[in-house]
């Protein structure tokens, strides 16, 4: 079987604890395991080698949910519940629908017991040239998303996606953080120097390599969302099973109608179709004032897709990936409207 | 009967579900030591220098073997002994074993392996069938019929173009189907030690010890007599574990060189390197009919992806040709079939072993034929059915043929008669059938010995063990042993021991490959119980003072059919046996009848009997994205007689379930990066996650009906079942997604993405298909003409098959295939 690499194992008791142990290491010394189900799988294939890992399953802090009333507090969840905890709990299934089945479509139960939300926020993007094991790697001569061995052997740059893209095309393949952003969600971020909250849309950047404006010595402790009263929300994962797979393709979409049956706010966002969680603006914005009726629909499907741009980098050709992207926007929608929608290759409960 | 036809619970069912079954990567022996390979990084390369110095001097590490250890080819075919256990002088694939390094701990070894320097000089990389058609230099390989073509086979049984012009239309049509891979969840593991007194001993996680067995003594250079080779129950084979292995001569060889024991286990990327899988195979395939559907000839042409190495190649390429003449009536019949070389894993038997391929075609060419006549297709299946006791075109002497009940039980059952046609836009439904061997009538080296041995041992407890070189890879070998024994001599299975797979302890049987094991052990094992039987019998009979034709066994008692109460206990009857002859052991052997097929290549097809299916598939198909789902199959397989049925339904579900992932997802495939700046030929994704098989959750549910019309040649009149029912289940779903939208995918995997290609090109007025444009142009050797049976041929070929063929290329090399 393969085999991890050697490597220090630290177990923080508290938040403190855990951002003091990582002030104390050199960048990239130290990483931070928060289920597992993610970076383990990449240190077997040697992605990453980190000489000492943060576990942070005995932070009893990281598992607590807040849960205000709904209509004024929001909920405050903490970055270590399991994705189980997600999914089994009945009020983000009543107000956050779409967090609730984005959470419950993450891989496979036993990986969902495992994996944590913090976890699947942070989740290395992946790619075809790089989510393989250090021999494969070697046969292509490494890309630019590299680890430290590749680097010593003078390893290409290329992005072999495109080999003349300046950044890694690596893709953005987390469930929940297109249904979060779409639910308007904030992360906390701590580390020894202090506390900060940003805009989950600020977590993320569109490169494969730097993917997240986290910092090194920076932990995710909770995420914030605002109460949604009056909201419906929904995510369309496409995948080619009804399991195990991460997204080629998702949906999240939010909105919120007046009683006149007008949309007041909308929020579109797109997953696994770049670097990061792309958030579909002009489509979004394009729902508002209007009923939900299919030529809105319809609209705000071919706004949507613009922004798109998947890559042959994952499963499915992009050029379908990119067509689907508007049927899903229509689906996501029309869900969201009332229509009674069936599901490809997903399943759901 | 009382065993046999009985719904039972496996013999191996409570060590399975209670993790007792000792599967090889469970073997651990004291002081024993773990290997790992390295694996090529270049498609196709001389190697220049290989130096080990570094991994060598690394703590922990015992031993570094290379090329240089390992001079003597071996190959699974007398004809292609291409392989060594590493790579000599040359690369061939990316993840090509180069390199073996034997330490104290899995990870010390893998970390040694990126000390060993390897230098390589590129050669030209063949990455398609169609670039190694076009280049001869530099070949692959040195030996095989011309340039990288490994093997060119032409056939013709009767006059093919007179039958063509004698038909009211010819059908030609060109189908692609992509290679895929076994996937056993099992990944291959073996353990190699010295015995105390010096003899070889290896554990492998094999579908064929007796030929693993062969190939160890001959790669190593040491009398058979002092190797054993031990088949540990498969965690799933599917033909994947039937070549000898690299992994299994290395840690041979380093166990023997240590005097410890070495383990390898490999991992699931090395697993799809290790291949022997589905050919990636284009065909095209023609087909005389008349107005009401009787097919007049068939001409079949097909190319093969082979991969790097021979394995069963030049076996395969017969069987993509073989048993289009099985199912369906068809007098004149040609086949060309061309396998070539590429700088790929190879590729080799998996599950159908060649016939998948061109069944796809014949099966979708049959629903256009179908169409194009006005005719239903389960109507015209019918009217073309081969008649039972036949003797077809090329030579294929068929029994009893269950297919017309297939048809009608899977037609009933869906059904089809208001649904084909007439379901709302999106939905379909579609049928195919086909045919499978049950047991190759030729072992793969040529002997005239038993394909299978069967040794019992009765004890006077009543109980006994029985002995077969057979191997249990899940498919309930063992099982199906017991059975047989326990039905003749009327115990319980739970009487019965089963030691199998074994080359020390066990009688030889030729492996669990080519659906042979049921039929021909069953055979074995039956003949070795009815002697068992009358020994007892005659005991008895002295005791009774009964005539032994009037004993009965059944119910663990020997007893008299006018008289019950009088008999006796079978553990007495073994006493009483034992008693006037001595210990008590039998033997029951098998060997399949002599094929009618004496042209070259005739050894390709023959088998004692050959099972039948029929499949429906329904399809639901979203027109916006071409997603498919597809929620239920129903299938009917001509089983002969179900030995137990609860094994014969998992295989034919089991069938089912793989696929329905050839159908839709499954495929082999290879990333070339941009040649300007790479060399590089990877497998696109040798991963669970990426390589894409179906989850519980993907999984149609399937209707199952078993036929039963006992086979003369099959035991208890049972057929096989490991293989067959796969076959139907793609071309069905091809044929329900043109009922459902009108398009003809010809080509698996059918996906999404070509769903929709193919309506937009029936959107924009182009033919309503997507699938491969033309059969690549191929030099073809003349072809070797074998008059069929009602033409007075008596399975010969006609002229002399001796005299060298005029067109034939490089003749030199067929002494070297010799």
């Amino acid at each position: 079987m393969m085999r991890l690499p050697e490597f220090r194992f630290v177990a923080p008791r508290s938040i403190e604890e855990a951002v003091d142990t990582l002030a104390s290491h050199p960048p990239g010394e130290a990483m931070i395991v928060a289920g597992g189900t993610d970076l383990l799988p990449n240190m077997k294939r040697r992605q990453q080698t980190p000489r000492t890992l943060v576990g942070l399953a005995r932070i009893a802090a990281l598992r607590a949910v807040a849960n205000g009333d709904a209509a004024t507090a929001g909920v405050t969840l903490g970055a270590g519940l399991t994705l189980t905890d997600i999914v089994r709990d009945r009020h983000i299934a009543e107000h956050y629908t779409a967090l609730w089945q984005a959470a419950s479509q993450v891989a496979t139960p036993h990986l969902r017991n495992m994996g944590t939300l913090g976890g699947n926020i942070c989740l290395d993007t992946r790619c075809n040239y790089y989510d393989q094991n250090y021999e494969w790697r070697k046969a292509i001569d490494f890309c630019m998303k590299r680890d430290d061995r590749a680097v010593d052997r003078g390893a290409t740059q290329v992005c072999w996606v495109a080999t003349s893209s300046p950044r890694c095309l690596a893709v953005s393949s987390t469930d929940t953080a297109p249904a979060l952003m779409s639910l308007g969600a904030e992360v906390t971020l701590a580390s020894a120097a202090g506390k900060r909250r940003l805009p989950l849309d600020d977590l993320y950047r569109n490169d494969g390599i730097h993917y997240l404006t986290r910092r090194p010595d920076e932990l995710v402790t909770e995420v914030r969302l605002p109460p949604r009263i009056g909201w419906r929300s929904t995510y369309w994962k496409l995948r080619r099973r009804g399991s195990f797979d991460f997204p080629v393709l998702s949906v999240a979409a939010a909105v919120r109608t007046g009683a006149d049956g007008a949309v007041e706010d909308a929020r579109i966002v797109l997953g696994a179709v770049a670097s990061r969680p792309i958030v579909a603006a002009a489509a979004s914005a394009s729902l508002v004032g209007g009923p939900l009726d299919d030529d809105a629909i319809a609209r705000a499907a071919e706004l949507a897709a613009q922004p798109a741009r998947p890559m042959d980098n994952t499963d499915f050709t992009l050029v379908w990936r990119k067509r689907v992207t508007r049927a899903y926007v229509t689906s996501a929608l029309r869900e969201l409207r009332g229509d009674r929608m069936a599901r490809a290759a997903q399943v759901v409960r | 009967m009382n065993t046999i036809g009985t719904p039972r619970r496996r013999v191996d069912a409570r060590a399975k579900v209670t993790g007792q079954t000792r599967f090889a990567d469970d073997l651990m022996l004291p002081r024993m030591l773990h290997c790992k390979l390295l694996r090529s990084t270049v498609p196709h390369a001389r190697i220049v220098r290989v130096d080990a110095t570094r991994a060598q001097r690394r703590p922990g590490v015992h031993l570094v073997l290379t090329g240089d250890d390992f001079p003597i080819p071996y190959g699974i075919l007398p004809v292609s002994q291409d392989e060594h256990a590493l790579a000599r002088g040359r690369v061939r694939f990316v993840g090509d074993p180069v390199a073996a390094v034997i330490a104290r701990d899995e990870l010390t070894a893998f970390e040694a392996l990126d000390l060993i320097d390897v230098e390589y000089e590129p050669l030209r990389t063949f990455a398609s069938p169609e670039e190694s058609l076009a280049h001869d230099e530099p070949r692959i390989h040195d030996y095989g019929d011309r340039g990288n073509i490994h093997k060119l086979v032409s056939l013709s049984f009767g006059d093919v173009d007179a039958a063509f012009a004698a038909s009211d239309r010819v059908f030609d049509d060109v189908f692609f189907y992509q290679g895929n891979t076994h996937l056993p969840i099992e990944q291959h593991a073996a353990v190699a030690a010295r015995d105390p007194d010096g003899k070889l001993t290896l554990w492998s996680s094999t579908q064929t010890p007796h030929y693993v067995h062969r190939a160890l003594a001959r790669a190593l250079d040491i009398p058979p007599a002092q190797v054993r080779v031990v088949a540990t129950p498969n965690g799933g084979g599917f033909g994947g574990k039937s070549d000898p292995f690299n992994h299994e001569i290395v840690v041979a060889k380093a166990a023997l060189v240590l005097d410890r024991p070495v383990k390898i286990c490999l991992t699931r990327e090395e697993v799809f390197y290790c291949h022997r899988g589905r050919h990636p195979v284009v065909m095209r395939l023609r087909t005389g009919v008349r107005n009401d559907g009787t097919i007049t000839g068939m001409h079949v042409q097909t190319l093969l992806d082979g991969g790097a190495y021979g394995s069963y190649g030049v076996a395969s390429t017969f069987y993509t040709g073989a048993l289009q003449t099985v199912t369906y009536h068809i007098p004149a019949y040609a086949f060309q079939g061309c396998r070539v070389f590429t700088n790929k894993p190879p590729c080799g038997p998996k599950r159908g072993h060649g016939t998948p391929q061109t069944r796809f075609g014949q099966e979708i060419q049959l629903d256009k034929i179908a169409e194009a006549l006005k005719l239903d297709p389960a109507d015209l299946r019918l009217r073309i059915v081969e008649r039972p006791d036949t003797l077809t075109a090329n030579y294929l002497r068929v029994g009893t043929i269950g297919l017309a009940e297939c048809i009608r039980r899977v037609t009933t059952a869906s059904d089809w008669g208001t649904r084909f046609r007439r379901l709302p836009a999106g939905r379909g439904i579609g049928l195919a059938c086909s045919s499978y061997l049950s047991g190759a009538g030729l072992p793969i080296y040529w002997n005239d010995m038993p394909h299978s041995g069967v040794q019992l041992k009765l004890d006077r407890s009543g109980g006994v063990t029985a002995f077969c070189g057979a191997t249990e890879i899940g498919q309930g070998s063992d099982d199906v042993l017991v059975g047989c024994v326990a039905e003749v001599l009327g115990i319980d299975p739970s009487d019965v021991r089963a030691v199998t797979g074994d080359t020390d302890l066990t009688p030889v049987d030729l492996g669990s490959y080519s659906s042979r094991v049921t039929l021909m052990m069953g055979n074995a094992a039956i003949q070795a119980a009815e002697r068992a039987r009358d020994l007892l019998a005659d005991a008895v009979s002295r005791k009774l003072g009964v005539p032994t034709d009037r004993l009965v066994f059944a119910g663990r008692r020997v007893f008299d059919t006018e008289n019950a109460d009088a008999g006796v206990a079978f553990a007495e009857a073994v006493q009483l046996a034992e008693a006037a002859f001595g210990t008590i052991g039998t033997v029951g052997s098998y060997t399949p009848p002599r094929s009618a097929a004496r042209f070259k290549g005739g050894g390709v097809g023959p088998s004692p009997t050959y099972s039948y299916s029929a499949a429906v598939v329904e399809v639901e198909i979203d027109p916006a994205t071409g997603w498919i789902r597809v929620p239920k199959v129903w299938i009917a397989h001509d089983i002969g007689r179900a030995l137990n049925p609860t094994l014969v339904r998992g295989q034919v579900e089991g069938s089912v379930y793989m696929a329905i992932g050839e159908a839709l997802m499954e495929e082999q495939t290879f990333r070339r990066l941009r040649p300007r700046l790479s060399d590089a030929l990877v497998h696109k994704f040798p991963s669970m996650l990426e390589y894409k098989s179906p989850t519980t959750l993907d999984m149609p549910e399937v209707w199952t009906e078993l036929v039963e019309h006992p086979d003369p040649n099959g035991p208890f009149g049972a057929k096989e079942v490991g293989q067959g029912p796969l076959l139907p289940v793609m071309p069905a779903v091809a044929n329900a997604v043109y009922d459902a939208i009108g398009v003809r995918i010809d080509e698996v995997p059918i996906t999404p993405e070509k769903i929709l290609k193919a309506l937009d090109a029936k959107s924009a007025g182009r033919p309503a298909r997507y699938g491969p444009a033309a059969f690549p142009a191929i030099d073809w050797p003349e072809a070797l003409q074998v008059p069929p049976p009602w033409e007075g041929g008596d399975g010969r070929a006609h002229p002399s098959p001796d005299r060298p063929l005029a067109s034939r290329h490089v003749p030199a090399t067929e002494a070297v295939r010799r």
